[in-house]
């Protein structure tokens, strides 16, 4: 019987693993796929997220639309930042990695002018089950639940909408789909607000399960950045497979020695990853087609 | 005649095309500021010239970014990783075997020598693998935070080299400061004059050192490769081991700069590895220039001067000012604040003198 609940908690860190690397990584990968852009400021779309998630929570607002309200707070904010920081640079994408490096130093350091060094934040809702003598989150279950939704959705968006289609094409081929008559600079942004949105939506996510100070970013950007990497270009071939494997290797490690065990075994896999495949498992899986 | 020929092409590779400034004029200014920071201990009290040795301790790792960024054309973001590495084997080693002797130089030297050979390990899987620009700036920078959270939870007493404990978030102290044995007693260089000579020579040394490598076949290599990296290789040579020596050489000054700011302040903090820490050197670099040597150490002196002042004077305004700066310095001047006013300047002299003949 013990085999039985040892195997469900590793299932179960697993599940919370990958959940935090999907959830991390997916608007970083869909920027970085679609765009070419490596966003630094992507943990403080997450701080966004999770500020605005908390904030709107405890003025009375439902858990479920709070998250919504920090998703949409920190999509807002993409699009924003989009339009003054990252559009004069298409042409260099090298740059709007240190561009948005000094919007993430800006943004960090007022928070912590504006709204001082740490914010009240929301209890962790649901209570917790048991399995044989151990006990579980039941908000963790959720979280791997919003992980998969999110996938589906994100599948859904890029192959049965109009915006998905005109996406891919404007990422494809630029110039032919501006000939065509696609609103490309509108593409782009709307693709660096989803980006930013969807960090958003993991901050809004893990905003009750964590202390909310203005550096929560780099919590999660360590893990967005080894998933992005290890996955590749594509978000489905890519960053979900990478989120499984990465998510397999962490929840070993940490039940074997701890949590930053974890972190550092996720960052010499990377590096063990990279050598063997360089252009991360997308690349792999797509090589016949590249 | 050996030694005139010797003399002649190490001017010519000091003077060499791949650094902005060059010919009489620069010299001469070279020389009168040099004249003017041997001076300078003269005229200013103990405390502002330890303050700018302290300056000078970054200059070492802002000069090894720009052989790695703005020469080769690699996006290193964790620079601060082999600055920590390099401190920390400094506090280690010092702490267990103490100042006599001129151990402390051994210790200096065996730092910077355990940041080169980290740097040479990651490198390897880095260069080797192959990854493109932007991949290598992320895994860079997640090293260094990551070093960053392995140093801050060292807080128990189960983390003790030796003698040395490493106190996790709280930072190492109590390391001695580098002591050159010498005739008549050790010289112990605190925060002051000796030290400032020492650390001045060490940076002019450097900065000619690295002159010379980027006026040399090396270093024409290396811009090569920044240039074009597929036609680089198609002329023959091994992208791979020139991206990677450079990244050491640079990864190596950063430890130099990780050793002397332990020493210096007898102290070092995982913080120094962080985020913020990572970040500050690009601003410096980029503001100044990195493409060349000369803009990136005079940005480097301006920058850090600028956020010492701010920060005395409005402290928590200094990261938003630094942020902005580097923004603007990307949107409007991307090859730097400081390259830019050189190059208009030199355009003009040009003009002026051009317009005489």
């Amino acid at each position: 019987m013990t085999v039985y609940y040892t195997l469900f908690t590793f299932l179960y860190q697993t599940g919370d693993a990958f959940a935090f690397l999907v959830l991390s990584a997916c608007g970083l990968a869909i920027i970085f796929g679609m765009m070419g852009v490596i966003n630094l400021a992507h943990g403080e779309f997450i701080m966004c997220g999770a500020y605005v998630c908390a904030a709107s929570a405890r003025a009375g607002l439902p858990l479920p639309l709070a998250v919504l309200a920090g998703a949409l707070a920190a999509g807002a904010a993409g699009m924003l930042i989009e339009r003054i920081v990252i559009r004069p640079l298409y042409d260099r994408p090298l740059d709007t990695i240190v561009a948005t490096w000094g919007v993430s130093m800006i943004v960090t350091q007022s928070t912590l002018i504006l709204l001082g060094s740490t914010m009240p934040g929301t209890g962790t809702p649901f209570g917790s089950f048991a399995v044989g003598p151990y006990s579980y989150s039941i908000y963790r279950v959720v979280l791997m639940g919003a992980a998969l939704a999110t996938l589906g959705l994100l599948w859904l968006g890029f192959t049965r909408t109009r915006f998905g289609v005109l996406a891919r094409a404007t990422i494809q081929v630029p110039h032919i789909a501006q000939a065509l008559g696609v609103n490309t600079g509108l593409v782009y942004s709307l693709t660096f607000g989803l980006g930013a949105a969807l960090a958003g939506l993991a901050g809004g996510l893990y905003a009750p399960t964590m202390t909310l100070v203005p550096t929560m970013g780099s919590a999660f950007v360590v893990e967005a950045f080894v998933t992005v990497v290890v996955g590749g270009a594509d978000i489905f071939l890519g960053t979900a497979p990478a989120a499984l494997v990465l998510g397999i290797i962490k929840a070993a490690l940490t039940s074997w020695q701890g949590q930053l065990a974890g972190q550092i075994g996720l960052l010499v896999a990377v590096i063990i990853v990279i050598r063997i495949l360089p252009r991360g498992i997308s690349g792999w899986i797509l090589r016949e087609r590249a | 005649m050996a030694r005139a020929n010797l003399l002649s092409s190490t001017i010519r590779l000091l003077d060499g095309p791949q650094t902005l400034g060059r010919g009489r004029p620069f010299w001469t200014s070279f020389a009168l500021v040099l004249v003017l920071a041997c001076a300078y201990p003269m005229f200013a009290d103990g405390y502002d010239v330890g303050n700018n040795v302290y300056f000078f301790n970054w200059v070492f790792m802002a000069l090894g970014l720009s052989l790695i960024w703005g020469y080769g054309g690699t996006l290193s973001f964790g620079q601060t990783a082999f600055f920590g590495v390099a401190g920390y084997s400094y506090g280690v080693i010092s702490t267990n075997f103490g100042d006599a002797y001129g151990l402390t130089l051994v210790a200096l030297i065996a730092s910077v020598a355990a940041a080169a050979l980290f740097s040479a390990v990651l490198g390897y899987f880095l260069f080797f693998g192959r990854i493109s620009g932007v991949f290598l700036g992320i895994v860079t920078l997640s090293v260094t935070l990551v070093l960053e959270r392995f140093m801050a939870q060292t807080a128990g007493p189960e983390w003790q080299v030796g003698t040395a404990r490493l106190n996790g978030y709280n930072g190492m102290g109590g390391m001695p400061s580098l002591t050159i044995p010498w005739f008549g007693g050790d010289i112990v260089l605190f925060p002051d004059v000796q030290l400032y000579y020492c650390t001045l020579a060490l940076l002019v040394a450097c900065y000619l050192g690295l002159r010379l490598l980027v006026n040399s076949r090396f270093g024409n290599v290396l811009v090569a490769i920044r240039e074009n990296p597929q036609r680089a290789e198609m002329l023959g040579y091994d992208i791979r081991v020139y991206q990677l020596v450079a990244f050491v050489i640079g990864s190596a000054l950063a430890g130099l700069s990780g050793v002397l700011y332990t020493s210096w302040g007898n102290y070092i903090t995982p913080a120094s590895m962080g985020m913020t820490a990572a970040a500050l050197p690009i601003v410096w670099v980029a503001v100044g220039g990195r493409s060349d040597l000369t803009t990136t150490l005079i940005g480097t002196l301006i920058v850090l001067g600028g956020f010492q002042a701010l920060t005395i004077h409005g402290s928590q305004y200094a990261l938003v000012v630094m942020g902005v700066l580097l923004v603007l310095t990307v949107l409007i001047a991307p090859r730097g604040l400081v390259f830019s006013l050189g190059a208009l300047a030199g355009g003009m002299f040009r003009r002026k003198t051009a317009g005489r003949e």
